[in-house]
């Protein structure tokens, strides 16, 4: 039996770089907001700004590459949490488009200079970077 | 690639100093950046000296802060958020006239946390004042509070944020100090801007640390808070005005 029509259209989510995210899929689908909530406060009362469950880098990840942002219909925010009904207030204020350096594509460097000159923050945004352009 | 020029450049002059100054040398500290998992402590205190004789007429400190943080205006002066601007002082007697830079001071008695219902308006650990527009409702107390004038209210919507600094509707906001670029163990914009196209007014640094090249100054040559009647203890100091 054919499978009836949702009423709703299904998100169509989709990610573009890498092949894990920083916790598993079935995590973040549940708990992505209180890995964001923790994290803002931690970075904005106290000043750590360790990447791993920051927004940014959410952003810099899921954006889409066409447009840059992860709002829009097929948004990686927007088509899941509208699909949801639930509204986002992040964008509010924060910036729903990548960075610019996240967004281009990665030129071919030495890795082993730069891991030497290169603070553990940017390592870890190279390394990632790098794993998700592996074949 | 993830890591910008500039973020590369930075390190490279970071790295070559490490070699050419002597080691236990303190002017290194400043240039290293807190790694991202520690949180700030209040063993440092940041600060600004400004040399109001070296702040000539124009405003690339007002311009620097604008671009860096994505403070943009609608045209509407009233009602448009400024982080920093530009003071003129006329001696009445005299007729001498001087401008200079004024944002938020950074006090360590900070009225605007004082007042603040929600505890949005806060302190970090090293002295740096700032609004968590997350928990901030915009009763704008701390607008009426602060003696300098220093915050603005953010009237309409906004777009093009910067991903490093969030802004937006119905919050009150101000000089952060370029929180995240001191976090990352780079200077203020309005500083950098100062230092390279402007008067060289500007001096950011740790009021804490002894060895620091702005503690010195301080030390060895009068400055002067902003209405220090308050008693506030500002974290930017002005000099000969």
């Amino acid at each position: 039996m054919a499978k009836k029509p949702a009423r709703v259209p299904l998100p169509t989510m989709q990610t573009y770089k890498g092949d894990q995210c920083v916790e598993p899929t079935e995590e973040m689908r549940r708990n992505h907001m209180n890995y964001i909530l923790h994290q803002r406060d931690e970075t904005v009362h106290k000043g750590i700004r360790t990447v791993k469950h920051s927004l940014k880098n959410c952003i810099d990840c899921h954006a889409d590459p066409k447009t840059g942002s992860v709002l829009g219909k097929d948004g990686f925010c927007e088509s899941c949490h509208s699909y949801a009904a639930v509204r986002i207030d992040c964008f509010g204020c924060h910036s729903d488009k990548a960075a610019p350096e996240a967004m281009r594509a990665a030129s071919p460097r030495s890795e082993g200079t730069q891991r030497r000159a290169l603070p553990r923050r940017a390592i870890e945004r190279a390394t990632r970077t790098a794993r998700s352009e592996a074949p | 690639m993830t890591i910008s020029r500039r973020e590369v450049l930075g390190l490279g002059a970071a790295a070559v100093g490490a070699t050419l100054l002597a080691p236990g040398l303190r002017l290194i500290e400043l240039a290293r950046a807190r790694s991202p998992e520690e949180a700030a402590t209040s063993l440092k205190r940041w600060g600004l000296l400004i040399d109001a004789s070296q702040c000539g007429d124009c405003d690339v400190c007002v311009t620097a802060c604008h671009e860096e943080n994505g403070v943009v205006g609608h045209g509407r002066p009233a009602t448009d958020a400024q982080w920093i601007r530009k003071v003129t002082l006329k001696d009445k007697q005299t007729g001498y006239v001087q401008t200079l830079p004024l944002m938020c001071q950074h006090c360590e008695e900070p009225p605007c946390v004082d007042v603040c219902p929600t505890g949005a308006s806060f302190k970090r650990a090293d002295g740096i004042v700032l609004v968590d527009k997350h928990i901030c409702i915009g009763c704008r107390y701390c607008m009426m509070a602060c003696p300098y004038k220093a915050r603005s209210f953010v009237h309409e919507d906004t777009t093009g944020q910067k991903p490093h600094a969030p802004r937006g509707k119905g919050t009150v906001e101000s000089c952060t100090l370029c929180v995240h670029r001191v976090d990352a163990g780079k200077i203020p914009a309005c500083v950098e801007a100062c230092n390279k196209d402007g008067g060289k007014a500007m001096l950011f640094g740790d009021l804490k640390d002894p060895e620091s090249e702005i503690a010195q100054r301080l030390a060895r040559a009068p400055s002067t808070q902003i209405r220090p009647d308050l008693n506030l203890n500002t974290g930017v100091r002005y000099r000969n005005i």
